[in-house]
């Protein structure tokens, strides 16, 4: 598993990366009371805002850590978005991407360089 | 969120009772406040619903206005009825400005025989204490009470929790207030709150805060509720909230406040802004304050847009998010008076997507004041 600055994360499974928020971002932003996915065949671009995430409090954008095209939202989120609180590394994930470049998972952070990252935070 | 430096704002009495509970801290007014406890504000709402909950709410503005006649003299700033209040009640009322803009709303009562007692929000009460010693210069002295807490209990369960240790305040209804002792202090305490349920708000000595905020945890009913959850509280009640739904270009009658402006100072006409607001109350205002409930999509926002069936833009939403009772977006707005009917069908703009929403009557979730003892 990779990470950002902006706090997703992105597991590669052969070329089809699946991405979604921290458990410190889910933690940060609390409740979470809706997530609108990306459509299947869209394409983005690493930095774009793919997706938003709403809590109670206010919505924020999810941003492409990859660029690639959109294979799949999850679908789950539109009637049970609670489920990124509740299993945000896993379950909870937001979309996959067919990857264009792998090269740009490589270069994303991994588990230590996230921690050592939000300790400075 | 604002960009205050953390060292430049200011605390309450309760600040350090927040830290010490695990709460998130944000600037709010000036002041460091709890945006929410380690619960969560979804949880923290469900609580308030269906026992009790506590708030800090020491940002406001508590002062006297003191004088010959300082109920008649109040009457010159806003438009409700004051030389008609009894000694015991409070009053919801605004300051308004000489356009009928409203400057701020607040609670204004007689808790005993010193004078008028008021409470206004904490970002504005600054100026709001200035406009009235300014339009008042003469008639009332204004004596801030800085060494004062203020916190409301709220919620189905709050009244039993504060019986217990002053049970002197059951004999009080919605809108009473009263100086009386409790807690082992001097209380200035109303039958009111900003959530639609029961409850109370409670003004004590600064000195006497955290024992009093700690006694009252100490009953397993009670939780303490952040301002994450006192904003969606107040949402499903449809209270405005001022710098969002009320400013100083809104008048009352916009706003659905005309409960607050009483017959005999309509007839009257002797508060800033009459003409605009008596002409507002014969013909209808230009806009009317509307309660929304998206039906579909994300939660629509302070800002979002609304338009009508065929896509026209026709108002905004000024305050609005989703709402834990009733699982759906909720919103206040503005809309053309033509729109205003319940049932009518809007659209709320989120993020360039029309999603519909129907105007709904407020408030959102049923009020539970207490009117008979």
């Amino acid at each position: 598993m990779r990470f950002t600055k902006d706090h997703e994360w992105v597991v590669l499974n052969g070329d089809v990366a699946t991405i979604g928020i921290t458990a410190h971002a889910a933690e940060q932003l609390g409740d979470v009371v809706f997530v609108e996915t990306p459509e299947a065949g869209k394409q983005v671009k690493a930095g774009d805002a793919f997706a938003v995430v709403e809590s109670v409090k206010a919505a924020s954008d999810v941003y492409a850590p990859i660029s690639g095209e959109v294979v799949e939202g999850n679908s789950i989120l539109g009637d049970a978005p609670e489920t990124v609180n509740a299993d945000p590394e896993n379950g909870g994930w937001f979309a996959k991407i067919k990857v264009a470049d792998p090269a740009q998972y490589e270069a994303l952070m991994d588990r230590d360089a996230y921690e050592a990252f939000l300790a400075t935070q | 969120m604002a960009d205050q430096a953390t060292d430049t704002l200011k605390t309450t009495p309760l600040t350090e009772a927040h830290i010490a509970l695990g709460a998130r801290m944000v600037p709010f007014a000036g002041y460091t406040m709890p945006v929410q406890y380690p619960m969560g504000v979804m949880q923290e709402h469900l609580w308030t619903r269906e026992h009790a909950g506590l708030f800090d709410v020491s940002h406001m503005g508590q002062a006297r206005l003191r004088g010959v006649s300082p109920l008649s003299a109040f009457e010159e700033v806003v438009p409700g009825d004051f030389i008609g209040l009894k000694p015991g009640k409070q009053k919801y009322s605004v300051l308004l400005n000489h356009k009928g803009g409203i400057i701020d709303d607040l609670m204004a009562g007689r808790p005993d025989d010193d004078g008028l007692f008021v409470v206004v929000n904490g970002a504005c009460k600054d100026n709001d204490f200035k406009v009235i010693d300014d339009e008042l210069a003469g008639q009332v002295t204004i004596e801030r009470l800085e060494d004062r807490a203020l916190m409301a209990i709220q919620g189905p369960e709050a009244a039993a929790v504060v019986q217990t240790h002053v049970p002197a305040a059951a004999d009080m209804v919605f809108m009473d207030i009263r100086s009386m002792p409790g807690f082992g202090t001097d209380l200035i305490i109303s039958r009111s709150g900003y959530t639609g349920e029961d409850g109370y708000e409670i003004s004590v000595p600064a000195s006497e805060a955290v024992r009093v905020w700690n006694l009252l945890l100490e009953d397993e009913r009670v939780r303490p509720i952040g301002l994450g959850a006192r904003d969606s509280l107040r949402l499903e009640a449809g209270l405005p909230l001022y710098g969002h739904d009320l400013d100083e270009t809104v008048s009352p009658v916009e706003a659905g406040l005309t409960f607050a402006i009483n017959k005999n100072r309509r007839e009257q006409r002797d508060f800033p802004g009459a003409a605009r607001i008596v002409k507002e109350l014969g013909e209808g205002a230009p806009r009317a304050k509307v309660c929304l409930r998206v039906l579909e999509g994300a939660p629509a926002r302070e800002g979002a847009e609304v338009a009508d069936e065929a896509g026209n833009v026709i108002g905004v939403v000024t305050s609005g998010g989703h709402s834990p009772c009733l699982k759906a977006g909720i919103a206040l707005a503005f809309v053309p008076p033509a729109f205003k009917a319940v049932g009518t069908k809007l659209k709320v703009i989120v993020r360039g997507k029309p999603q519909s929403a129907e105007v709904v009557a407020s408030p959102f979730v049923p009020h539970r004041y207490v009117r008979k003892a």
